[in-house]
């Protein structure tokens, strides 16, 4: 992107955003939020999914031992 | 004959598990690069819009959202019609993995359309057909959510989603052609296939990287739910079985 220079001369009337600062930040800063929520949303999904899975492997076996040996197709 | 790829090993769950853990930080990585790269282009090079001033900054999130949303929601129905035409489990599985961030994101073109509406129009919502059909959307995500949370069976679950999925699907071309077929308030498509788009090509391309990291990170986010989902499914199955043994 030679050539085009930045549209902005200083920290705070990039801050400003034309006196819209207000919609143009709280559309990014809402969004932001949201997608950081979505990622540690599907952290804690994984770890319960695998604890769920390590729990059924160690107290599931017991089930397959006396004989209710059910396997999932 | 069918070519060489063996398209049922795909669709096994331990197969698709181990092949999206290894695409997933990709993809992740790939969204984050874009949209580092589409914020820098759409807030710091793009200049002032000379009819919005910079309220029209936030198209940079509001258009790749809603395109999103939309095609979230049509990539759910056709796994959703997959399943029911085929009964694979995968198919509901990935259908489910889509709905939370297809919502998400349905949310974030409503929440930021309303604050640039509000400049822009003097209104936070209208009752017009594009904003209304929007709305709809969201609530055929959140519709969708709560019926398959609600049923205990994950089959009869799978199906009762599915079902909301394919009905659901007609309001997409409903919220696309809103523009067109109702006079709205809203504007027009400013991208279109036979048109040359109406805004300045660096606002353009920005808007494009923007979208392209929604698609990697709606990507990365329903693999990674997809295989949350898999594990919770298949607990009992030789495979995870096999899996958590190994680890331990």
């Amino acid at each position: 992107m030679t050539g085009i220079a930045m549209n902005w001369n200083s920290w705070s009337e990039f801050l400003h955003m034309g006196g819209y600062a207000f919609y143009v930040w709280g559309s990014y800063a809402v969004t932001a939020a949201l997608i950081v929520g979505e990622i540690l949303l599907l952290r804690s999904h994984r770890q319960k999914a695998l604890t769920l899975a390590k729990r059924t492997v160690k107290y599931g076996k017991v089930e397959k031992e006396e004989g209710n040996d059910e396997v999932a197709a | 004959m069918m070519s060489g790829i063996n398209w049922y090993k795909y669709s096994s769950p331990a197969t698709f598990y181990g092949l999206a853990g290894k695409m997933i930080p990709w993809f992740y990585g790939a969204a984050a690069l874009l949209c580092v790269a589409g914020l820098y282009i759409g807030l710091v090079l793009a200049p002032t819009d000379f009819q919005q001033s910079d309220a029209y900054r936030i198209i940079f999130i509001h258009v790749p959202a809603a395109w999103m949303s939309m095609f979230i929601y049509v990539v759910m129905a056709f796994w959703a019609a997959l399943g029911l035409a085929f009964n694979t489990r995968l198919s509901f599985m990935m259908a489910s993995a889509l709905a939370p961030t297809g919502a998400m994101l349905t949310f974030v073109s409503l929440w930021t359309g309303a604050l640039w509406g509000k400049p822009t129009w003097g209104a936070w919502w209208v009752w017009d057909a594009r904003l209304t059909s929007e709305l709809i959307l969201f609530f055929l995500y959140l519709g969708f959510m709560a019926l398959q949370a609600a049923i205990d069976d994950p089959r009869r679950a799978d199906r009762a989603g599915a079902l909301i999925a394919l009905v659901g699907v007609v309001n997409v071309p409903i919220i696309y052609f809103s523009v067109r077929w109702w006079n709205t308030l809203h504007q027009g498509a400013s991208v279109s296939m036979t048109k040359a788009p109406s805004m300045a090509a660096i606002m353009l391309v920005g808007m494009l990287v923007m979208a392209l990291a929604a698609w990697m990170y709606a990507i990365a986010a329903a693999l990674s739910r997809a295989r949350s989902i898999i594990l919770e499914r298949e607990k009992n199955s030789q495979w995870v079985t096999q899996m958590v043994e190994d680890e331990v």
